[in-house]
């Protein structure tokens, strides 16, 4: 529910970083929260367990400039991606704008990359927003571990498992180097405005 | 859904929210939807808050809350109030979307607040209500 303000010439956006546990979704905000620090003028908010995962969300507002004469804030959330968390998960999605889906390359994930997919429509149907209309961008994450010798699904395969149908822009992606980070940022960013613009005319 | 509010319309909460509260020493007062975008707000130059991840956890908050009262059978509990020692928080929701969130110390009575809160609230929704309704 993205909220536009004539009075300041301000639009709020809301983009979610979707996906199953350990996916690297706060790795991602954490790269971004560094890299922009110039541009971030608060701490990244974390509700996290004791165990340092997501219990709830966490939350990074980031300025973009302007875009038309209009100053974008984008707000930035990550949602919990254990499937217990699901009540929390569908509460994040409230009024979401765009999500980037960040997917685990890691084999052994292969199945969880699915499910949270499939959870994503779902969670979306209940704030009456479809998968297929959404913004949305995928992400490869992890794609470094494969210097490690740890066995990756193949771009390919990750390609038909998620977004055969939905064909949404995708990028592999090494969130705690950076690689693509800020690519994939981009994108949804330029993906969403693109729909709000829409929206307008 | 994307929403629109013009200058007209936010200089009129703008001067609720400023009449309403500031008046009566509430340290700061703010209008959210329940995405987490900040709609307007009034502090009287007196808070330093980040109020862009205040009203990102208060939307999670109420969520959260909400949920737990359909688990027990309730529709919702329609209003929070969190007491500090200093400064305590007061959550109330405004329409289906949106939530009006004042802090206050301890000089501001509860009673009178949440009064205030009410005239605020039939104020602000007959502004919202004619911008949400298509």
């Amino acid at each position: 529910m993205a909220f536009v303000n004539l009075k300041n010439r301000e639009v709020q956006v809301k983009i979610v970083y979707y996906g199953p546990g350990r996916g690297g979704k706060t790795t991602n905000l954490e790269y971004i929260y560094n890299t922009f620090n110039d541009r971030i003028k608060t701490e990244m908010i974390a509700i996290k367990t004791q165990g340092d995962r997501t219990l709830f969300f966490d939350f990074l507002p980031f300025e973009m400039g302007k875009i038309k004469g209009y100053d974008v804030k984008i707000q930035l959330y990550t949602v919990p991606g254990q499937v217990k968390y699901n009540a929390t998960r569908r509460l994040v999605l409230r009024g979401v704008d765009g999500v980037v889906f960040v997917a685990d390359s890691m084999k052994v994930r292969r199945k969880s990359n699915m499910l949270s997919v499939k959870n994503l429509q779902e969670n979306l149907a209940t704030y009456k927003k479809s998968i297929f209309k959404i913004p949305l961008v995928f992400q490869y994450n992890k794609r470094d571990l494969a210097g490690d010798g740890i066995p990756l699904l193949s771009a390919e395969t990750m390609e038909k498992d998620l977004n055969s149908k939905l064909k949404v822009p995708s990028f592999e992606a090494s969130a705690l180097k950076g690689d693509n980070v800020v690519r994939t940022l981009k994108k949804i960013i330029t993906l969403t405005m693109t729909a709000l613009e829409k929206e307008f005319k | 859904m994307t929403y629109v509010l013009d200058q007209k319309e936010l200089d009129a909460i703008e001067g609720i929210l400023e009449e309403d509260f500031m008046d009566i020493g509430v340290r700061c007062v703010f209008l959210i939807d329940m995405a987490g975008n900040v709609i307007a707000s009034q502090d009287a130059g007196k808070m330093k808050h980040d109020i862009y991840s205040l009203a990102a956890l208060a939307a999670g908050n109420f969520g959260a809350v909400s949920t737990m009262a359909k688990i027990i059978g309730e529709d919702e509990f329609s209003l929070l109030f969190h007491k500090g020692k200093k400064e305590s928080i007061h959550f109330s929701k405004v329409l289906k979307d949106f939530l009006l969130i004042t802090i206050f110390d301890q000089d501001v009575s509860l009673g009178f607040l949440r009064l205030k809160v009410a005239e605020a609230i039939e104020e602000i929704t007959g502004i919202l209500s004619r911008q949400m309704s298509p």
